[in-house]
């Protein structure tokens, strides 16, 4: 049995009447990272202000490791690497003045301050931008300070906000790589708007909307409730479009058939399995194969991530559009 | 402690990495001996005392020190580092005392900067430097009272423009309290005891009993527990500011 290391039950936010968090539960253990994921205003910041004690609960409790955030905030946050969303951060500091900053209020000697700020800014890769003022770095180095600055006291858990957001490809995969490689030793969450992240670090993703968990599972499991999990997808010819889509209807286990248009002369069809468990794409190699359909391409959809996202929140209707 | 004394010299260092500390400076400097030699008269006078010097400080405090204060607590609320400090783990009362002791310990440094004037008046009489140096005492706590208030108003707002205009019109008030302008007002109808009161709470009438070369026990106690009463609302302010 894993450790336990952040436990939160009925976890509740209110501002005025308005509810931003709406008794969340979940734990997190040692070796997991937990992915937010849901539109803006549904209450990821908010949850993770609530878990580093910069905003007291409305009600409901939480524990790091063990401590809980309404009686014993101090050794709480000891215990807790915070990356707030936009990795705030001293701008007229630099990275190598700000570290120390962190690495004496975290109560390091000289000598461990040493090796803890080496150790963060390797890490991090900062080293070539140590002595400059952070206002003036870009915004994925200031990204980088402000992980540096969480995980500089090496803490059991590791809560950020956004950790790639702003970043580069090369340096999201740096980041996602970091994270991956501190996964076994800490408890993380992270949030995030993209998918794609969850895939790439998460073990497990809370999907939250309107302050409430709306789905909880591993990546895999939620792609699994994706229309498209375990649909085909065939690249055709337009001129044999009708021809196939005939053929497919008549494969037993097939249900909606739906066509897009690529360009003028391709179609993509993808015909979804009536039980979702049902797996059609020997079915629809062998009949395309017996019949001599012309097929430019033909594979197995695993799911689509942002499918499920959109069909499970509601609240932002703008995020929603933005995703797809 | 060690936390508070961090907090403190991340904050110092805030203040002169910037030119703002050498521009706070110079300006200060340069004020003092003009309202010194222009307003006050310092050589018409022909007394070789520095009253013409520390009879402005109040006024001149009145405007510098919300002008240092107002980015205490405003600026973290603007760039969002509120966030990344309070979730440190820093005992709330470590920062509010670390900010204010830099400000205090930056304000402390200005006023040093003033020691050519003593100089001066060394050279051209025979002062009485225990006078001067129990009016620099008085003169230190009183702007420790100023910085306190401003420092707690700063916290409510994430404008330091806002702060600074509270701050000035809180430490007006502060200072004018004793002057007979207010207290005329309230003698006419007032009880007594509240025209005391009020009277008492004068940063002036606190200020001018020191210069005058009497260092009063009672009159540090006042400004150091205006400086603790402020400070504590300061950490009340921010503590609340958890509640969203």
């Amino acid at each position: 049995m894993s450790q336990v290391l952040i436990e939160v039950e009925h976890l509740r936010k209110s501002f005025g009447g308005f509810r931003a968090v709406d008794g969340l539960s979940f734990s997190v253990s040692k070796g997991e990272v937990l992915g937010f994921l849901g539109p803006n205003g549904a209450g990821k910041s908010t949850t993770m202000k609530m878990l580093t004690g910069f905003l007291t609960p409305s009600a409901g409790r939480a524990r790091i490791c063990g401590a809980e955030i309404s009686d014993d905030l101090l050794e709480v946050r000891e215990n807790i690497g915070y990356l707030p969303e936009g990795a705030p951060a001293y701008g007229d500091m630099t990275p190598g003045q700000f570290l120390r900053f962190i690495a004496q209020v975290r109560g390091y000697e000289k000598q461990a301050a040493n090796k803890a700020i080496a150790d963060a800014v390797a890490k991090t890769q900062l080293q070539s931008v140590l002595d400059q003022p952070i206002d003036t770095l870009s915004k994925g180095f200031k990204r980088r300070v402000g992980i540096a600055q969480a995980i500089l006291h090496n803490p059991p858990v590791l809560i950020m906000d956004e950790p790639t957001d702003g970043l580069d490809p090369n340096q999201k995969f740096a980041v996602r790589r970091l994270i991956t490689a501190m996964a076994k030793e800490k408890a993380i969450i992270i949030s995030t708007h993209i998918l794609e992240e969850v895939e790439a670090v998460c073990t497990r993703a809370l999907i939250i909307d309107q302050g409430r968990i709306v789905a909880d599972g591993t990546p895999a499991e939620l792609i699994a409730r994706s229309r498209y999990h375990n649909a085909v997808t065939l690249e055709v010819a337009t001129g044999d479009a009708d021809l196939i889509r005939q053929g497919l209807k008549e494969i037993e286990g097939a249900g909606d058939i739906s066509e897009v248009a690529m360009n003028a002369a391709s179609k993509r069809i993808t015909v979804f399995p009536k039980d979702p468990e049902t797996l059609l794409i020997d079915d629809v190699a062998i009949v395309s194969t017996e019949k001599h359909w012309p097929i430019k391409s033909l594979y197995a959809e695993a799911g689509r991530l942002d499918e499920v996202f959109r069909s499970l929140t509601t609240s932002d209707a703008g995020e929603q559009g933005a995703v797809s | 402690m060690k936390q508070m004394i961090a907090v403190l010299r991340r904050e110092l260092v805030g203040y002169f990495a910037t030119p703002l500390a050498y521009v706070f400076i110079v300006l200060f400097l340069f004020s003092m001996g003009a309202f010194t030699f222009y307003v006050g008269n310092f050589y018409e006078a022909g007394n070789a005392d520095l009253s013409s010097f520390f009879g402005f400080h109040p006024w001149l405090y009145l405007f510098f020190i919300p002008a240092i204060s107002m980015r205490l607590w405003a600026e973290e609320q603007k760039s969002g580092t509120i966030e990344l400090l309070m979730t440190l783990p820093i005992p709330l009362w470590s920062m509010v005392t670390g900010k204010f002791l830099a400000a205090w310990a930056f304000t402390g440094l200005a006023l040093f900067l003033t020691f050519p004037i003593w100089l001066t008046v060394n050279y051209l009489g025979d002062p009485d430097n225990g006078v001067i140096f129990a009016s620099y005492i008085g003169s230190f706590f009183m702007a420790g009272g100023y910085l306190a208030i401003g420092s707690c108003l700063s916290a409510l707002t994430r404008n330091q423009v806002i702060a600074f205009v509270l701050s000035v019109v809180i430490c007006f008030l502060f200072t004018v309290s004793g002057l007979p302008l207010v207290l005329d007002f309230f003698s006419s109808w007032a009880p007594k005891i509240l025209v005391t009161t009020i009277a008492s709470f004068s940063f002036m009438t606190h200020f001018e009993a020191i210069m005058d070369g009497v260092i009063d026990l009672r009159d540090i106690v006042f400004f150091i527990t205006l400086i603790s009463l402020w400070l504590t609302v300061n950490a009340i302010v921010l503590d609340q500011k958890k509640a969203g």
